[in-house]
């Protein structure tokens, strides 16, 4: 390194040239990539709400499988769906920031901890010869250590679960991570979300195993061993997304077949 | 030829850059809970060491001194900003676990000492293959440690199930100690324990000498 490197007028030539350079490369792979990584993060989000619902199968592709699922978006508020935004672009968690999209929640309904709601969210419909067939609903709270994620299916009944599955979330490995766990998520399909009434759900995971003979079983599940507070997460933002604030408005407009 | 052999080939074992010179510890934590992550971390910090010791070689004779770590620090930035654009865009299920450890590379030490302490003074080749060489001895451990987290703590390699586990059925009841960071500390501890009885020279000398106990009934 020679003493001429360190003039002023060199040292700014190599800073804006290197400057220029790197600035070029780095836009470049960003904006040449950017297509391909937009199909990736959409071809995630499909393959999580598919796999909610158990419609996840091998011999098709995720796109195929996802053309049979019509995506709506619907108003928390009034239960009904909404022309307001549109289902393909709308992104509920930049809604669910935005002032004008969304309310913050005051603490005494916030049982999931998610402080902000957005008015709108998109939901899943399976429908067959006009029947709707399978309802997936994206839910999301807090655990122990991160917001979770994911989606509940239920069926046409409006009442039995499908499937439940989180996409996101940084709970403990091995303890609260296990809602992840196949056999643990095996345990959802054939449960009861309501006792009838669409404004109280009676769904909640419990301490321990629940005993096939209780009264309550059909709306009980096994708690997650050594992980409380990530279960009562879970049953929090189950019971939230399910309860008045969330989904219930829309479900009983749906029964009543008033959206 | 020797040469190139040594520079490449001497930091998996010999000058072990985590082992011997405990540098890039903090994401060999993060990173190694399976064997999937581990490996592509491994690939990204190679690349990144081995382009940014040859960029910054090839414009050391024209780098003002004053700013030099900076001009090391925008080279280094530019590839892991373009690793990650192409991880997200070819591997993103790795990409997403990954997370914040792969813009975290610019961080690694390793990278940021290769480039002081090799790029600055030698020829772009050599300088390439000092980058891969120490990016596969980051890779080494990181793959050594990997293995034992993913096969102790879940039970399987590379995704695969190799010890079938209690909770789906099996035998194995997992040790998810393995899967939280500290366990990290032990192997990375326990490899350069190994490292260093089979390699004495690696071993330092003691910096004091403990002095016998002056009275048992002091304490």
């Amino acid at each position: 390194m020679s003493a001429k490197n360190d003039t002023i007028g060199k040292t700014i030539t190599v800073t804006v040239l290197l400057c220029v350079v790197c600035s070029v490369i780095v836009s470049a792979a960003a904006v040449l990539l950017k297509p391909q990584q937009l199909a990736n993060k959409e071809l995630d989000r499909r393959t999580n709400i598919l796999a909610a619902a158990g419609l996840l199968d091998p011999s098709k592709t995720v796109n195929e499988l996802f053309a049979t699922i019509t995506s709506k978006v619907i108003d928390l508020e009034t239960g009904k769906f909404s022309e307001a935004v549109d289902p393909a672009t709308f992104d509920v968690r930049k809604a669910s920031r935005d002032p004008e999209l969304s309310k913050a929640l005051s603490r005494g309904v916030d049982i999931a901890s998610i402080k902000r709601q957005s008015q709108y969210q998109t939901v899943y419909l399976v429908e067959k010869e006009g029947e709707v067939k399978t309802v997936i609903l994206p839910i999301h709270g807090y655990g122990l250590w991160s917001t979770l994620y994911g989606f509940l299916a239920i069926e046409g009944d409006l009442n039995t679960v499908v499937g439940l599955g989180f996409y996101s979330h940084a709970e403990t490995p091995g303890l609260g991570g296990e809602v992840d766990n196949p056999s643990w998520k095996a345990l959802w399909p054939g449960k009861k979300v309501y006792d009838g009434d669409f404004s109280d759900p009676k769904i909640a995971l419990i301490k321990g195993k629940v005993d096939p003979a209780a009264a309550n079983a059909e709306y009980q599940i096994d708690g997650l061993s050594g992980a409380s507070l990530t279960s009562k997460g879970v049953t929090n933002l189950v019971q939230f997304w399910m309860g008045k604030n969330g989904y219930a408005p829309f479900l009983a407009n749906l029964k009543a077949g008033e959206v | 030829m020797s040469e190139t052999k040594d520079v490449l080939l001497s930091p998996i074992v010999r000058n072990n850059p985590i082992a011997l010179q405990i540098l890039g510890i903090c994401s060999a934590l993060a990173v190694t809970t399976n064997l999937n992550t581990a490996f592509v971390m491994a690939l990204a910090v190679t690349v990144v060491t081995a382009f940014s010791n040859m960029f910054i070689s090839m414009i050391r004779n024209h780098m003002p001194s004053s700013i030099r770590i900076i001009c090391q620090m925008i080279i280094i930035a530019s590839l892991v900003i373009v690793v990650d654009q192409i991880l997200k865009a070819v591997a993103y299920d790795v990409s997403k676990q990954l997370s914040v450890f792969v813009g975290l590379i610019i961080t690694n030490c390793i990278v940021m000492g290769r480039a002081e302490a090799f790029a600055m003074k030698n020829p772009p080749g050599i300088s390439f293959m000092d980058g891969i060489g120490n990016g596969l001895g980051y890779g080494a451990v990181l793959m050594f440690v990997g293995f034992i987290r993913e096969l102790f703590g879940s039970g399987s390699l590379f995704g695969i199930e190799i010890l079938p586990l209690a909770t789906n059925g099996g035998w194995y009841q997992a040790n998810g100690l393995f899967l939280l960071p500290p366990s990290a500390f032990f192997i990375i501890g326990g490899f350069i324990w190994i490292l260093r009885t089979i390699d004495k020279k690696q071993v330092e000398a003691p910096e004091f000498i403990m002095a016998p106990n002056s009275k048992r009934g002091a304490v």
